[in-house]
């Protein structure tokens, strides 16, 4: 297993090099002179002469991808274009946010679509089966900027159950920080009102977020269920006289799950993007908001960190996922 | 070819997606014929701010007084656009990499690989909206930004299928006889690995569609006064919760359409893979 684990963070190294060589490659390669870019539109020459000195842009590319790699790797991502603040504390602030939200999100999925999808399995071909099948097609095409809008519309506006914006009550004010979650962080400091208010701030981001990923998840588990229920030892099980129930919902599930975990590594991905425009329509004051907010202020150095730090998260839960696959299948492990 | 025609058929759901998608092509072929007000599709109007439906508005009329209906169906128009131009692109560029990738092996075929690997590692939105954002915000930008980040799924797609094919008799025996390698690939191998292509273009249709309007909605896609499904969810939102028919029916539009693609892209890979067929 220790192998494996080495193994499998030795093959991150050539990931994450490319990934710095994409990143290296946008803003320096992409823009046809970054000093320029950097000085504004009103700098004379001299001033873009000293911008593309001070910055090393007159020095050889592979000089200044050492740089790059040397700046990245002590964690410093440079200083935001629009504030003048580094790049990397504003990372550092807006991502637990982020990160509890996904989390959330992942949780809900998680917890509805496995149970969904394995009912839809037993069920296979019933009424039930259909209904999943078509909620599962539905979730998976449905634009989540536009079903954010309509939760809001619905839940916020009309019936005014649940907040319009914001991650916590501004008259509450935020737990003191401890994990960054602020779900957890209320519930450490003793403060239920804050809990209540960051839950009824949280639900209908992380609904909206839930649905594609809910979707897939009742899919792989719906598949997953199927294939295992035909295995052998289901029918041996079957015929001994286990109750059914039992079969289904622990022997079945625990060897249909792997697909269904796999695939929430691979979710991790496509959530952080529908996050880019939930977290701006919520004003979740998340990685995303601040993506966005780089994006409109042309802020290419913030944009950069952006892609850079998800870029890392996505490879390190990447790894996460090989070691759970790696402990609940074991022939996984051997092969790599 | 006809057992298989039959199959498709009886799958209810794929031939619903392929409904749609037949349906969505004709809305977008004759989007200017179809829009009963093409007029006010883009002339402002301000006395007819605001219209909630109605018989002559069928999804009312928004801020400036723009007929909803007439700008969802042009938007229609611009959604295939976008859609068959970044796809198409996309696999300008990932088809030939994974036929070559595939079939020559060696130092090329790795470094091939390792860079759609990498650009694999970034989520594709991420990348899109940074690729986009650094040259110069627009609708060209964007499509060109959604295609630079597509292709690596084709390339993976036709990577693995050619490595299947590589080592099949016909391929050996079009060595034996002398044949290029530019013929092989293009001539014997691409259509063998047709089916797979198709599947992928159409699911990524329903995706691309999605992300440009996500794109249109951050403002680094189509720029106002396109009749653009994001834009107009994103011009919607000012006047919320007046006039809630201005940000449903684009939004339904898009549902709509990438349903299509994806029931269709579904049914398609459910004939070309058995082995995903049977856990139906």
């Amino acid at each position: 297993m220790l192998l494996f684990l080495i193994r499998r963070l030795l093959l991150a190294i050539p990931a994450l090099l490319g990934l710095m060589v994409l990143t290296f490659v946008l803003v320096r390669v992409v823009p046809a002179d970054p000093a320029t870019t950097l000085a504004g539109e009103t700098a004379t020459p001299q001033q873009v002469q000293e911008i593309r000195r001070k910055y090393g842009f007159d020095r050889p590319l592979y000089e200044q991808f050492a740089i790059y790699v040397g700046q990245v790797a002590s964690g410093d991502l440079g200083n935001s274009v629009f504030s003048n603040r580094p790049v990397m504390d504003d990372v550092r602030r807006t991502l637990p946010a982020t990160l509890e939200l996904i989390f959330v999100s992942l949780l809900l999925a998680t917890l509805i679509g496995i149970p969904l999808g394995t009912l839809s399995a037993v069920h296979h071909n019933g009424l039930l089966d259909h209904v999943v099948r078509v909620v599962t097609v539905g979730g998976l095409a449905v634009a989540s900027f536009w079903f954010a809008i309509m939760l809001q519309l619905l839940f916020s506006m009309e019936l005014e159950w649940l907040p319009l914006r914001g991650r916590i009550g501004v008259n509450i004010g935020a737990p003191p920080s401890v994990t960054g979650f602020f779900l957890v962080d209320s519930l450490l400091a003793g403060r239920w009102d804050q809990f209540v208010s960051s839950l009824r701030h949280i639900a209908l981001p992380a609904i909206t977020l839930a649905v594609p990923a809910l979707a897939t998840i009742a899919r792989f588990a719906r598949v997953g269920v199927l294939d295992t229920m035909q295995r052998d030892f289901v029918q041996y099980e079957t015929a001994v006289g286990y109750p059914r129930h039992r079969i289904v919902w622990i022997y079945v599930l625990r060897n249909s799950v792997i697909a269904a975990v796999t695939q929430i590594g691979l979710l991790f991905g496509a959530l952080v993007s529908s996050a880019v425009a939930v977290e701006a329509i919520f004003d979740w004051p998340g990685l995303g908001s601040y993506a966005v907010q780089a994006i409109l202020s042309s802020d290419y150095k913030a944009v950069l960190a952006v892609t850079l730090v998800v870029g890392v998260i996505y490879a390190v839960i990447n790894i996460l996922v090989d070691l759970v696959h790696g402990l609940l299948d074991p022939r996984v492990a051997e092969q790599l | 070819m006809r057992l298989i025609a039959l199959k498709f058929l009886r799958d209810v759901p794929a031939v619903m997606g392929l409904a749609i998608v037949l349906f969505g092509l004709f809305v977008a072929v004759f989007a200017t014929e179809l829009a009963p007000h093409p007029e006010a599709a883009f002339q402002s109007n301000l006395l007819a701010r605001f219209k909630p439906p109605s018989a002559e508005f069928w999804f009312g009329t928004d801020n400036l007084g723009r007929d909803i209906f007439s700008r969802v169906v042009l938007g229609t128009q611009s959604a295939f656009v976008i859609a068959l131009t970044v796809v198409g692109s996309a696999m300008l560029i990932g088809v030939p990499l994974g036929l070559f990738a595939g079939y020559l092996g060696g130092w090329r075929s790795e470094l091939i690989m390792r860079v759609t690997d990498v650009v694999l590692a970034v989520p594709q939105l991420i990348l899109a909206l940074a690729l986009a954002q650094l040259m110069k915000p627009g609708l060209s930008t964007a499509m060109l930004a959604l295609a630079l980040t597509y292709w690596p799924f084709f390339t993976r797609t036709v990577y693995a299928e050619t490595r299947r094919l590589r080592t099949s008799l016909f391929v050996e025996a079009l060595q034996g006889v002398g044949a290029s390698t530019v013929r092989i690939v293009f001539l014997h191998i691409l259509p063998n690995a047709a089916s797979p292509i198709i599947v992928r273009a159409t699911i990524g249709m329903g995706f691309t569609i999605l992300t440009a309007a996500v794109l249109g909605f951050l403002g680094v896609g189509a720029t106002p006064p396109d009749p653009d499904w994001g834009l107009a969810i994103a011009e919607s939102r000012k006047f919320l919760p007046e006039t809630w028919w201005f940000a449903t029916f684009p939004g339904l539009a898009i549902l709509i359409a990438v349903l299509g693609f994806n029931l269709l892209g579904d049914g398609l890979r459910d004939l070309v893979d058995p082995r995903l067929r049977r856990s139906r």
